[in-house]
């Protein structure tokens, strides 16, 4: 859909005990200038959205798993159809675990090897730029970007890993700040310093980290700005 | 009627927390002990109503457990 910006329309869903939405919201309509709906869980439908993105937070308290309870929220019916249809959404964070749980993704997220919640700035390379949240981003570049959770390890078994590797899903590794991907800079233990994978497809990308915390300078620095920026030339539904 | 369930981690899956007690166990001079691992016990109260075993078998691959990082056990099977 075209909006008045010239940008991408975003739908930002709130679960209960969703925590980074305000965040987001205020990032795609106050630094990025796109049109943006907060959508309650309980919503049934999805109109003229052209990028979803399921915050982070602790959805239902992180009851029983993370994002195990939210996946049965009313608006998870149509936001997965919108994503199995080929519709853009970004699950960050919990809102990653949330794909996962749903099965949009492959895999789950695991405590923290350090079994600590860890909040930090850390630096993740992107593996690939033609993604909809990396697209104009140079290939192998490392962004510095926060990460805060408890369970972020990604696992999967190896027939899914051997999956993830020969379609390219892997888009962001944790790597240090000169681009190498190795166990001192895996934060919290996940299975090939996966910090975001995609789909096969490409439009549905799940990330630990929290770009949504740096897309200004005067947080630090911009680097998480880069993804939105990205998404915002996404067009799902032309009209 | 309750059912209670046990939802485990599955083998090769990291427990830190199973970690973290167990090495506190052995501090503790229980010397004996070789491996923790913590799971989730969930009771479930039910009606009695319909195919109960069906019923919470739906339940723990819908909901109770994730079938990539865990297994269940159905303890106290309900009478149909």
């Amino acid at each position: 859909m075209t909006t008045a910006t010239g940008k991408a329309r975003f739908g930002v869903v709130n679960f209960p005990g969703s925590n980074c939405e305000k965040d987001t919201l205020y990032v795609i309509e106050k630094v990025l200038k796109a049109e943006v709906d907060e959508i309650w869980h309980k919503e049934t439908s999805l109109k003229g959205i052209d990028v979803l993105v399921l915050p982070g937070g602790f959805s239902y308290g992180d009851y029983l798993r993370c994002g195990s309870i939210a996946k049965f929220s009313p608006i998870m019916k149509p936001v997965i159809e919108f994503a199995q249809n080929g519709g853009v959404v970004i699950g960050i964070c919990n809102g990653f675990q949330v794909l996962l749980e749903s099965g949009l993704l492959p895999g789950a997220l695991i405590s923290n090897s350090s079994c600590k919640f860890i909040c930090k700035d850390i630096f993740v390379k992107v593996e690939r730029n033609d993604t909809p949240a990396t697209r104009g981003i140079e290939k192998g570049a490392v962004l510095k970007i926060p990460i805060a959770h408890h369970d972020g390890n990604y696992f999967c078994d190896e027939k899914t890993l051997e999956t993830l590797k020969a379609n390219n899903q892997i888009v962001l590794r944790y790597c240090d700040e000169n681009g190498n991907v190795n166990q001192e800079a895996n934060p919290n233990g996940s299975i090939s310093n996966i910090a975001g994978i995609c789909n096969r497809q490409r439009n549905i990308f799940g990330l630990m980290p929290h770009p949504e915390r740096n897309a200004e300078k005067i947080l630090g620095n911009a680097d998480g700005l880069a993804i939105f920026e990205a998404l915002a030339e996404c067009r799902t539904f032309d009209s | 009627m309750k059912v209670s369930v046990t939802v485990s981690l599955k083998e090769g899956i990291l427990d830190p927390q199973g970690k973290a007690v167990e090495h506190a166990l052995q501090s503790l001079g229980f010397n004996s002990v070789k491996g923790v691992r913590i799971g989730k016990s969930i009771e479930i109260e039910m009606d009695g109503s319909g195919n109960q075993k069906e019923a919470v078998k739906d339940m723990c691959l819908k909901l109770l457990s994730n079938p990539v990082t865990e297994n269940f056990k159905i303890n106290a099977e309900p009478n149909k």
